[in-house]
Parts: structure tokens; C-alpha cells; sequence
């Protein structure tokens, strides 16, 4: 299906996310939409796959104007979009996830579906199990099956955003291999939402640049990646070159740590981080390295062994008291964890700063406020709602907010979905608490950046550690060897 | 006054006079003229000053419990509880005015305080329950409310009843210097009207310039976050169901030292109820509070009069509150930011 973007506005109050984006899409090829963060690609998607309406401008399918009400209209058109979080429902069967807004039928067709659901998982090359739960699924088979459906429903235009955001190497190839497939043999039109130029080097066709809610360059693929930087930065963003500074003691130090969960059982684990290190934590979703940093920030309970911060056992303390002595956690989903949506900037920084009195003083938090919108160069303003910024505003936040100095940062996925200037921005502010001392345990689904940024790694497979690896000789081959369980 | 906010008074005034509109309605189908209707509401509320007064002295409890929900609210907390608080309020305070004799200075806060505490620790019984125990504040709460009833129940008929047998409907009257001191013949104290609107004050100013008030919009909008953050949450849980139960007891207190002069059977009659559906309409502002239960207070007291004038049940103002609240909800605040988008702050 050949798509047109007329002219394509839509603003949120005063930001304009589109601001005039026209371009044309044939059907057949793999297009990439690259931008940094709050470029304005989700949105132009949304606006595509019906779920924002455009302020102005028009969309042409094959020649014909559409106008969505809701994605359920642009699927009855032949647009579907996979969500960087796939819209599942965890509690049902993978068949029930598949036969929803398929089936109008009073009884459902469950040997049909199931059918139906083997013969497309079979051309795409994806093992499904239909009375799978999808709770159970890693988010890359959960991918598999959006994209099942949104074929299922007829959709000829195919959206992608972030798909290779915490999925695993083999499930990246696969889900490859099959839009490949999908768009040469079918014509699909395939639109790829990325930051990771690699994958849009791999896949794309073409690629098209936002910057700031505008078309500002588009090139055929392959192209010199140096170019593509070059087009959503105007610079290219320096690498970061610098000595260990990790120095002799324990800030952290596990004993034997075992945990059990409802999915996952953890082998006992022993772990020392140094003052100065930065120790990165691997593993697909799932495996275990996200319960081992939730038990030392001790918001999940150990069955075993023992948790030791500096010389003191910490293995019964609470979340709030490790808080308390020095302990950060910073979660990986900003606005459901991280932040408190409807706040502003300064009462967040009166809530989380240790010298706020009983009676609040205002206007001293008001400026505190604007030191660290400097200081963290924040796009926004003391008195602005935190869900009003977007993501890499929400994540400096985040870290605006930490206290200072700091024993232990315990983060998830510190730089997801950031663009490459924000993501560095975040290490070397990460890299000025390890200076003074502090240590840095945290767990990431990028290889390039695990084996860039930390001292150490150890990954995790089916709840099992690895040996520990020093990250300036480990290559992203050792490492994904130990992820998929390797010795 | 800026005109966002004239438009939404206007439409706020609009969907008064829907709800007028439609009770009107109703009206006439009973064959009373809407006008005669209304007319006897108006004149029943405030058609000299005994009733002006009535309607004063029913406020007040009325907005005591009201001021306390918006701090649970806040803390995003259903206290439906606030009903048994008050009575747990009324009960304590009623306990001191029938067995401990003191002078009336001393007496009387000592029941205040006394109803303070009893509210504020039955909300705490549901913050309990619900930190400790994993029982929902709404379930926690509706069982502690009937156990309230109960004990009153079984207070008035057994160890309180009145020396000449018991009636199942109240204790003995109090003692004069267990009262509040009363305006003239009327059921208003100025002692409580003080009282409420320190409340009201003190609610305003908690959340806005306070950092207990803070950490309870964060509790309220993301418990998540919020304890992420630093914020306890079940320690500030605790606290804001007390200090609502506390201001809900002082509104029992209220009941049987001014607007009753005994416990009896139903000595809260729903006013926990009604408050949470003054809050609800308030959006959760305290300064609206006083205001909007106001009009609750109006329009009840005055329908009292509607069934002496017209011999329509007195419950005819009871269903134009509803209608109210219905519409209110249905088109308050929410669907008029669609109609008439906010404009964002450059």
C-alpha cells in the first residue's frame, strides 16, 4: 500500500511534535524514521496509526484520503502498529490475545484461530504456542504475535516502533528476516521507529530524519552512518574515553543471595562492588538480573544469604531506611515508578530533598528548582507538570533528583529509549558520582553500552549468573554467549 | 476574574439549573407546581432565622467530615469509614457528658478531644486493616461503620439507657454544662462554627504549604513513585485517615452536644455520606467545600418544609441532590476541559 503524509501538523499545547511533516511511502520497501528523543516520530506514528488525530494535514492510502477516528479504523484500513510495549493483555492464552477485535462472533472459533495462528507463525518462522499465557511470554514472542495479528486483520502498512528494545539477539534476526520477507514478497509497507542506526542499517531501505517535528533529511540505505548522526545532531556525539576509577573496599557486597519469585527462582549469587566501580548486569527480560537489583534496593525479599552494604547486613532493612543511608533505585519505567504524574519539578525536589521542613519554603524550593534545571539541563520549568516532559526530560529528572553524595545507584536500563547525546549526558553525570566515590550497579538490554560503560559485567540466564567478565576485554560475542547460558 | 474561570462558573450554574430543571419536572408530574415546590425549599431554608440557624447548625458536622476527605482523598484513600467515625465521635463525647462531672470549660474539651481521638482511632482501625491486613479502606471501612451503629445500638438500649427504662431511641438528656454553648434557642454553637472554619483553613493550608500534604498528593496520584521517592506509604496512610477520622469525630461531638442533646439511634444519619459526595463535587478543593455543603444543608432542611406545605415526602430534596451529583459528575470538570481545552502556559 503506497502511503502520503501531507503536510501532517499536531501540536500538544504549546510543543509542536509535527510540525509540517510530508512524505510518501511504497509499498514493498522498509523505511526508517530516526530522530532524538521528542523529534517527533511516535507521534507522526500515532497520527498514522489513528491514534492521535492531526491537528491539519492529510493522510493518503493508495491515492485515497483516510481519516481515523481510532486504530481500530486505521486497522480496518490496512494500518496496524506494534507499541514499543505490545497492547497485550497479560492474563489470557496467546489464542484469546489473537482472536480479540478478530472474531465477532458470539461462540469463537478457537480450532480456526489456533490454525490460523500455526500457519502465519509458520511463514514468519516464529514458534508460537497458542495455549501459551502471555504473561509468560518474553516481550520479543510478544512482538511475534502483534505482528501476527495485525497481518490477521489485513494490515498492509506495518509500524515498528522500537522493536529491538529488550529483545534478544535471535528474536532481533527473526523478526528481521520475517519483515523482510513480509515487505518483498507482499508488499507490505514497513515503517521502522528506531534510535539504533545499526537496525535501521540492517533492515531499512530508506531512511527519513525528524528533527524537531520536521522532515530534515532522508537518504537511501546504505548510507554512511557518520551522515545519519550527522542529520538528527548536527554533530556526532563523542565517545567517552576514561580511566577505571575504581578504588580497594566494598560498598555492596552479596552473600549466597538466593530469591524466589513467582516466575523465577535465583541461584545463590556472590557479588562485591568497589567504591568507583560501575557493574553492569546482562541478561534477556526476564532472567533474573532485575529481581537481584530490586533485592538489594530491598523492595523484593531474599530467601537466602545475606546483603551487605559497606560492613553493615542490610538483608532485613527496609526500602526506605537503605534510602535513608545512601542507597539510590532508579526505575525503568520513568512515569509509572519514577516520577509522580501530576506533580511539578519543585515539589518533586521538596519531596525528595533531605532539608525540607515541615512547613515548605517555596520560594527557596522554586529557585533549588531552577539550579537543577540548569545543572541537569531539563527542557522545562520549576513549576512544570512532570508528565508534560518528554521522556529524556523525564529521565534527567530522575537522576535531578538523586541525592548527592551517594553510596550505591542501583538503575534499570539507564539510557532506554534516549537518544545517543542524552544517553552520554547520563553516563558522565553516573561517571561524576562514581568519581566521588559511589558505586554503580545496574542492568541494561544494550551490549554496546554494558561493555562501554562498565568496569565489570555478569549476565544473567534463567536465574542463573555468570562468571563476572571485565568489560574492557569483553566483546559483545563473549557476552552474548553468556546471556544465552554459555560458560 | 480571568475567563476560563467565568466559563466554568457559567457552566457549573448551567447544570444547577439542569438538575432544577428536571426535580421541576418531577414536580409537576406529582402535580405541585415547581414553583410552589422550590418556593417551599427556599422558604423552608431560610424563611426566618430559626431555620437559616438549622440549616447553620447542620452545616456544621457536615463540613467537619467533608474537610477531613479531602485530606484522604488527597492521600487517594476512600474513607468511606467517616460515617462510623462520626459516630464513634459522638459516642466517646456522649460517654464524658453522661459520667464525668466538671465545669463546662473543662468538660466541654475534654469532649471535643475525646471525640477527636475516638474518630481518629476508628480510622485508624481501617488503616490497620488495610496496611496490615490487605482489607480495602471501602470494605474495612463499610464494616466499621455498621460496628459503630451496633455499639451505639447496644449503648442506648443497655449500660447508657435512661433511668426510667430503656427506648431504643437515646440516652438521657445531658447535662447543661456537658453542652456546647448554643446561639439563643437555636442548635448552632458558635464554638463549632469557629472550630469548623479553623478546619477548613487548616486543611487548605496543610496541602498547599506543607510537606505532609505534599507527600500526600504524591501518595494519591502515584503510591508507586511515591514510595520510591521516600515517601512511607503506610505511615502517611495512617496519618490521613486519622486526621479525617479526627475531624469526622469532632463533627459527631457536634451532633450530640448542639444538634441533639443525647446519643441516639442514628445520630449521624448519613451525614459521613453525604460528605463524601461534597467532596467528590468539590474536586477535591477544600475552599468549595464549605460552599457546596452548604447547599446540601439548604436544600435538605428546607425539602423538611416541602412535606408540611405540599405533602410531597421530604426525600424530594434528597433526589434533587442526587440529580445534582449525578450531573455533576457525569459533566462536571472533566467534560468541560474537552469543551473548552485548558490552555497550556507558555
Amino acid at each position: 500500500m503506497r502511503v502520503e503524509l501531507r503536510d501532517i501538523r499536531k501540536h500538544f499545547g504549546a510543543v509542536k511534535a509535527n510540525d509540517g511533516i510530508s512524505i510518501e511511502l511504497e509499498a514493498g520497501r522498509v523505511y526508517g524514521l530516526l530522530g532524538e528523543n521528542g523529534a517527533g516520530k511516535t507521534t507522526l506514528m500515532k497520527v498514522l496509526s489513528g491514534f492521535h488525530k492531526p491537528d491539519s494535514g492529510e493522510i493518503i492510502l493508495d491515492g485515497e484520503p483516510a481519516h481515523f477516528g481510532s486504530p481500530a479504523q486505521a486497522q480496518g484500513s490496512g494500518v496496524g502498529m506494534i507499541y514499543q510495549d505490545p497492547l497485550d493483555i497479560p492474563a489470557v492464552r496467546v489464542v484469546e490475545n489473537y482472536l480479540l477485535g478478530h472474531d465477532s462472533q458470539v461462540t469463537l472459533r478457537f480450532a480456526a484461530a489456533v490454525r490460523e495462528l500455526k500457519e502465519y507463525a509458520g511463514q514468519l518462522g516464529f514458534a508460537v504456542n497458542p495455549q501459551e499465557y502471555i504473561e509468560n511470554l518474553s516481550l520479543g514472542e510478544r512482538q511475534q504475535l502483534e505482528l501476527i495479528r495485525l497481518l490477521a486483520l489485513g494490515a498492509q502498512v506495518l509500524v515498528l516502533d522500537e522493536p529491538t528494545t529488550g529483545i534478544s539477539a535471535e528474536q532481533k534476526e527473526l523478526l528481521f528476516s520475517s519483515i523482510r520477507k513480509l515487505a518483498k514478497d507482499e508488499g507490505k509497507t514497513v515503517i521502522l521507529v528506531s534510535h539504533k542506526l545499526a537496525d535501521v542499517q540492517d533492515l531499512c531501505q530508506h531512511v527519513i530524519v525528524l528533527r524537531r517535528g520536521k522532515v530534515v533529511g532522508q537518504a537511501d540505505v546504505p548510507c554512511p552512518t557518520d551522515e545519519l548522526v550527522r542529520m538528527m545532531f548536527e554533530e556526532i556525539p563523542p565517545r567517552s574515553q576514561r580511566p577505571s576509577q575504581v578504588q580497594e573496599g566494598v560498598v555492596l557486597e552479596l552473600h549466597e543471595v538466593s530469591i524466589t519469585t513467582e516466575h523465577l527462582s535465583l541461584e545463590p549469587v556472590d557479588l562485591v562492588v568497589r567504591p568507583g566501580e560501575v557493574f553492569g548486569l546482562a541478561g534477556l527480560e526476564g532472567s533474573g538480573q532485575r529481581q537481584l537489583l530490586q533485592a538489594c534496593a530491598r523492595l523484593i525479599p531474599v530467601r537466602g544469604g545475606q546483603i551487605l552494604l559497606g560492613s553493615q547486613n542490610v538483608t532485613r532493612w527496609s526500602y526506605q531506611r537503605l534510602r535513608e543511608s545512601g542507597v539510590a533505585y532508579v526505575p525503568a519505567a520513568r512515569l509509572e515508578e519514577g516520577l509522580v504524574p501530576g506533580l511539578s519539578l519543585t515539589e518533586h525536589v521538596a519531596l525528595t530533598s533531605e532539608e525540607t521542613s515541615f512547613v515548605i519554603d517555596w520560594p527557596a524550593l522554586h529557585q533549588e528548582t531552577r539550579r537543577r534545571i540548569d545543572r541537569y539541563q531539563i527542557v522545562g520549568r520549576p513549576e512544570t507538570r512532570v508528565d508534560a516532559l518528554s521522556g529524556g526530560n523525564q529521565q534527567r529528572t530522575l537522576y535531578a533528583l538523586l541525592r548527592s553524595p551517594l553510596r550505591l545507584i542501583l538503575l534499570e536500563h539507564p539510557t532506554r529509549g534516549l537518544d545517543v547525546r542524552s544517553a552520554e549526558w547520563i553516563w558522565q553525570l553516573l561517571f561524576e558520582h562514581v568519581g566521588s566515590g559511589g558505586a554503580i550497579l545496574y542492568l541494561s538490554a544494550d551490549l554496546d553500552e554494558l561493555v562501554e560503560r562498565s568496569d565489570r559485567i555478569a549476565a544473567f540466564s534463567g536465574g542463573v549468573m555468570s562468571r563476572v567478565v571485565r568489560a574492557d576485554q569483553a566483546t559483545a560475542e563473549e557476552l552474548g554467549h553468556l546471556i544465552g547460558g554459555g560458560r | 476574574m480571568s475567563k476560563a474561570r467565568l466559563l466554568r462558573l457559567l457552566w457549573l450554574t448551567g447544570l444547577v439549573g439542569v438538575a432544577l430543571a428536571v426535580t421541576g419536572g418531577l414536580l409537576a408530574i406529582f402535580g405541585v407546581s415547581p414553583a410552589q415546590g422550590f418556593g417551599a425549599i427556599l422558604r423552608g431554608a431560610f424563611g426566618d432565622a430559626p431555620r437559616i440557624l438549622s440549616v447553620t447548625a447542620f452545616w456544621v458536622p457536615l463540613t467537619l467530615a467533608a474537610a477531613g476527605l479531602v485530606i484522604s482523598f488527597t492521600a487517594g484513600l476512600w474513607n468511606i469509614g467517616v460515617e462510623g467515625q462520626i459516630v464513634m465521635g459522638a459516642v466517646a463525647a456522649s460517654w464524658l457528658a453522661l459520667k464525668l462531672d466538671a465545669p463546662q470549660g473543662i468538660l466541654v474539651p475534654l469532649e471535643i478531644l475525646a471525640a477527636m481521638a475516638a474518630g481518629g482511632l476508628w480510622a485508624a482501625l481501617t488503616g490497620v486493616l488495610k496496611t496490615r491486613g490487605k482489607v480495602h479502606e471501602i470494605f474495612g471501612g463499610l464494616a466499621l461503620n455498621n460496628l459503630a451503629v451496633i455499639l451505639t445500638n447496644y449503648l442506648i438500649s443497655g449500660p447508657w439507657q435512661p433511668p426510667e427504662g430503656g427506648t431504643f431511641r437515646g440516652t438521657q438528656p445531658f447535662p447543661d454544662k456537658a453542652m456546647l454553648p448554643l446561639l439563643g434557642e437555636s442548635r448552632v454553637s458558635p464554638i463549632s462554627l469557629l472550630i469548623t472554619g479553623l478546619a477548613i483553613l487548616a486543611v487548605f493550608y496543610l496541602l498547599r504549604g506543607t510537606i505532609w500534604g505534599l507527600r500526600l498528593k504524591a501518595l494519591g496520584k502515584s503510591p508507586r513513585a511515591a514510595f520510591l521517592l521516600g515517601v512511607s506509604s503506610e505511615r502517611q496512610a495512617l496519618l490521613a485517615l486519622m486526621f479525617c477520622g479526627a475531624l469526622a469525630g469532632l463533627g459527631g461531638a457536634v451532633r450530640v452536644l448542639s444538634w441533639f442533646d443525647s446519643l441516639r439511634q442514628s445520630i449521624s444519619g448519613g451525614i459521613g455520606y453525604l460528605a463524601l459526595l461534597v467532596v467528590m463535587l468539590s474536586g477535591f478543593r477544600v475552599l468549595l467545600v464549605p460552599f457546596i455543603s452548604f447547599f446540601f444543608s439548604a436544600v435538605l432542611n428546607g425539602s423538611i418544609s416541602l412535606q408540611l406545605r405540599t405533602q410531597l415526602h421530604s426525600s424530594l430534596g434528597g433526589i434533587l441532590a442526587g440529580i445534582l451529583v449525578l450531573l455533576v459528575l457525569l459533566f462536571g470538570e472533566v467534560r468541560l476541559r474537552r469543551i473548552f481545552p485548558r490552555r497550556r502556559r507558555e
